[in-house]
């Protein structure tokens, strides 16, 4: 068996409020897995993200995550510093950290989402397209060995989304990042993972985890049957879980 | 084109109205003076007005100075700690609802230096947009780029240069542009409550002084060079503000697009 990278151990988060967002969350990563958390919102997809970051912490049980784990986070929104370029943007946790080189890192990290003439353009002048690819390069800049994402082309136009599908999955190919991806989208989880946590709603668990076969590179995927016949059986386990 | 054009009209037609009112019923000088008696006294009293007038600019730019310096370090303090905020706010925003036509005449009586007196009233008055709207700034920085600085392990200080004094400097220039036209306001009320002449008197003396002559026409000329300053100084700061900010802030958008 391989050596896990991150391992939740019956988390449970209940928050200040005292609504119980976790429940005994149980979820070990894979090293180079693409596992997306599927289900409704609201049902603590994004409260499992920030655990595995660090950005908060479990009320109940542990997580295990290596020393000095490169992280990388891409958030909904594109949320980058409206004030700075785009390359000051991408270097920005390069610069955080007091890393040398920043600037040839962060221009190679700007040409690995297609955006290397933007250097020097401000936020507001790009697409909402671009503006999450130089949130991706952001995160990419640290080399990171997990890149957790929330929802990131939620707010994206459907051919812009589907574009982007799939340049993120040649950059998983290309990088070997372990990614963690949160969608509530039954079809976007089968065609980006290689596999899927289904949870379920109040409180928040996961409630199965489906491994999906596909060919890699993805080519075609979304035409045949095998892409229907899974999109099916996730729907199912979907329905099951929110039952 | 279509900016000016409405105002300046206005402007002109009322000007006229009130030159002819003035002609047609001989209202006498030293009740109404015609636009253009206001004008001549301007060119006639320019060596008095003059000096007055820079006096003046003097004063509040040093009190505008203050008060950037005053508001926004007191904001950056704030923003360190919530205890201090705590214990302070109240103080100022004391400073700030008491009227300072009632504290200048104290603050005259214990400051010998006039300038400095001045200087003090104007600077109360002024500080407190600065204060209160860079304090909200500083605490308006979007949630997730706060996130995403946590996780990259960013230390205060970088949290406070690279995030939140940029996310607060909209809010800054919002209460620059008030407190710029409150030095004016606070310079004069100290001038008239100061009431003195000396080697260096600013134009609300002079206003004071020529309502003392029946001098109208002289009146009028100071209180227009008084309002041309307050003008010149919101165009300015909202100049600067345009500046820093067109890039990449809404409010400084609409001019380019």
């Amino acid at each position: 068996m391989e050596p896990l990278l991150v391992a939740l151990d019956r988390v449970t988060k209940r928050f200040a409020s005292g609504t119980l967002a976790l429940d005994g969350v149980d979820l070990a990563l894979q090293p180079g897995e693409f596992l997306s958390l599927l289900g409704p919102s609201g049902c603590g997809k994004s409260t499992i993200l920030r655990i595995i970051a660090g950005l908060a912490r479990p009320s109940a049980g542990s997580i295990v995550r290596p020393d000095g784990l490169e992280i990388g986070f891409v958030f909904q929104e594109p949320t980058l510093m409206p004030w700075a370029r785009v390359i000051d943007n991408v270097r920005l946790p390069l610069d955080l950290k007091r890393a040398s080189g920043a600037e040839a890192q962060a221009q190679a990290a700007l040409e690995l989402v297609g955006l290397g003439g933007f250097a020097r353009a401000f936020p507001r002048e790009l697409s909402g397209g671009m503006k999450m690819r130089v949130s991706i390069a952001r995160a990419l800049v640290t080399r990171p060995s997990l890149l957790l994402m929330d929802e990131p082309f939620a707010a994206l136009d459907e051919i812009t989304r589907l574009r982007l599908d799939d340049e993120l999955l040649a950059l998983w190919r290309s990088q070997g990042t372990t990614i963690v991806f949160v969608t509530h989208s039954v079809f976007e989880s089968v065609y980006l993972s290689s596999r899927i946590a289904v949870v379920a709603k109040r409180p928040g668990r996961i409630a199965e985890t489906i491994a999906v076969e596909g060919p890699v590179p993805r080519g075609g995927f979304r035409l045949s049957p095998e892409y229907n016949a899974q999109c099916a059986a996730v729907s199912a386990a979907l329905d099951r879980a929110s039952a | 084109m279509s900016r000016w054009l409405p105002p300046l009209v206005l402007g002109l037609a009322v000007l006229a109205a009130w030159e002819a009112a003035v002609d047609l019923a001989r209202i006498p000088p030293y009740i109404v003076p015609a636009p253009s008696r206001v004008l001549e006294a301007l060119v006639a009293d320019w060596p008095i007005l003059g000096p007055s007038l820079v006096f003046t600019l003097k004063t509040t730019v040093l009190a505008l100075l203050a008060a950037v310096i005053g508001g926004g370090g007191l904001a950056l303090l704030f923003a360190q700690s919530k205890t201090l905020e705590r214990a302070l706010l109240p103080y100022a925003i004391i400073l700030q609802v008491t009227p300072i036509v009632a504290v200048a005449p104290l603050i005259i009586v214990w400051v010998d230096n006039r300038l400095v007196a001045l200087l003090i009233c104007a600077w109360i008055v002024a500080f407190f947009p600065i204060l209160a709207n860079t304090t909200v700034g500083l605490g308006s920085a979007d949630r997730n780029l706060a996130d995403l600085f946590r996780l990259y392990g960013a230390s205060r200080w970088q949290v406070l240069w690279r995030l939140r004094v940029p996310s607060a400097l909209p809010y800054f220039f919002a209460g620059l542009r008030v407190s710029g036209g409150l030095s004016l306001v606070g310079a004069v009320v100290a001038e008239f409550v100061a009431a003195s002449g000396g080697e260096e008197t600013g134009l609300a003396y002079r206003i004071f002084e020529a309502g003392y002559r029946l001098d109208v026409p002289r009146m009028f000329a100071a209180l227009v060079l008084v309002s041309l300053s307050g003008i010149a100084i919101y165009a300015l700061l909202s100049l600067v503000a345009w500046l820093s900010l067109r890039r990449w802030h809404e409010s400084a958008r609409s001019a380019e697009e």
